[in-house]
């Protein structure tokens, strides 16, 4: 039995299945996030005093991961739209380098965590550095979440391509909402935990 | 985004490159005001206005929100409403504490 509306608009909601159930998805998570940035301004403004995240922090590592990340939805962005173009080989290479910038943004947040704790600095210190863990923490399951997606239609899954370009196409879409949401977190973590 | 012709796709691909160009630019921005000796509330709004700008800019072009179907518009509105009361639930502590 085939699943309706993978690819046609439902009558009633204009929209594919699959592109309701993502910004569905994304609304959940708003709340998720929303809970631990609440949680967030609870902290700050309930203590007696509250570190400038920068004096803590390491702000040109977090600068450069912004870009990584910024960069990363363009090139989403745009393997999306090769494959509405039809030109196949370009959605391999800006998925290919979106996957590559993600893993860059790991790794740089890898030497950020290593050297906290090398610092001595965990999330049980302070509450201050507990928020910053909980969120980049969350937000780095994200990413992770998001490339194993992403891999899995850059690779094995791009055999779609062939039997249902126009389904994988919007496959490719919901991946890529899903994705621009995970730079729009960290668009807004930035500035809070970093530079305030 | 189901009907687009490649014409419009191009379109929309010069728009994604100057989106990118802006936000790296933004990027920037937000830590050089950083540097600056605002004071706190000033700091807080300055960060906050421009990452929501940031966060416009990525939702509206790359997330394709400045043109979609109604149900997702719904959708979203009701999650903003739910997503400022639990902003707005510390305020009270941050009143009675009078400081950011």
């Amino acid at each position: 039995m085939d699943i309706p509306y993978t690819v046609k608009d439902r009558p009633d909601t204009g929209l594919y299945n699959g592109k309701l159930g993502i910004w569905l998805f994304l609304a959940s998570e708003v709340m998720l996030f929303g809970g631990l940035f609440s949680a967030y301004v609870f902290l700050r403004t309930g203590a007696e005093s509250w570190p400038t995240g920068a004096d803590i922090l390491n702000v040109p590592l977090a600068t450069l991961n912004t870009l990584f990340l910024i960069t990363s939805s363009v090139t989403m962005v745009m393997s999306w739209a090769s494959l509405k173009l039809k030109e196949f080989d370009k959605f391999k290479l800006y998925a290919g380098l979106t996957l590559l910038l993600a893993a860059s943004f790991l790794v740089v947040k890898y030497f950020e965590y290593t050297a906290k704790f090398h610092h001595g600095l965990f999330p049980s210190t302070n509450n201050f550095l507990g928020i910053y863990f909980t969120l980049t923490g969350l937000h780095v399951i994200h990413i992770i979440g998001g490339m194993i997606v992403i891999f899995f239609f850059w690779m094995p899954g791009a055999k779609m391509w062939e039997s249902d370009p126009d389904r994988f196409t919007n496959r490719i879409e919901i991946v890529g909402l899903y994705w621009h949401f995970v730079d729009l977190v960290w668009i807004f973590l930035f500035p809070v935990l970093y530079l305030l | 985004m189901a009907d687009l012709t490649p014409e419009e796709i191009k379109h929309h691909v010069k728009t994604y490159v100057i989106v990118f160009v802006v936000l790296a630019f933004f990027t920037i921005v937000t830590v050089a005001i950083s540097y600056l000796d605002l004071g706190v509330g000033a700091s807080v709004a300055l960060a906050l206005g421009v990452a929501s700008i940031k966060g416009a800019l990525v939702a509206s072009y790359f997330m394709h929100l400045i043109d979609e179907k109604i149900t997702i518009y719904w959708t979203l509105i009701v999650t903003v409403a739910m997503f400022l009361i639990l902003m707005f639930l510390p305020l009270g502590n941050m009143l009675a504490q009078t400081k950011i």
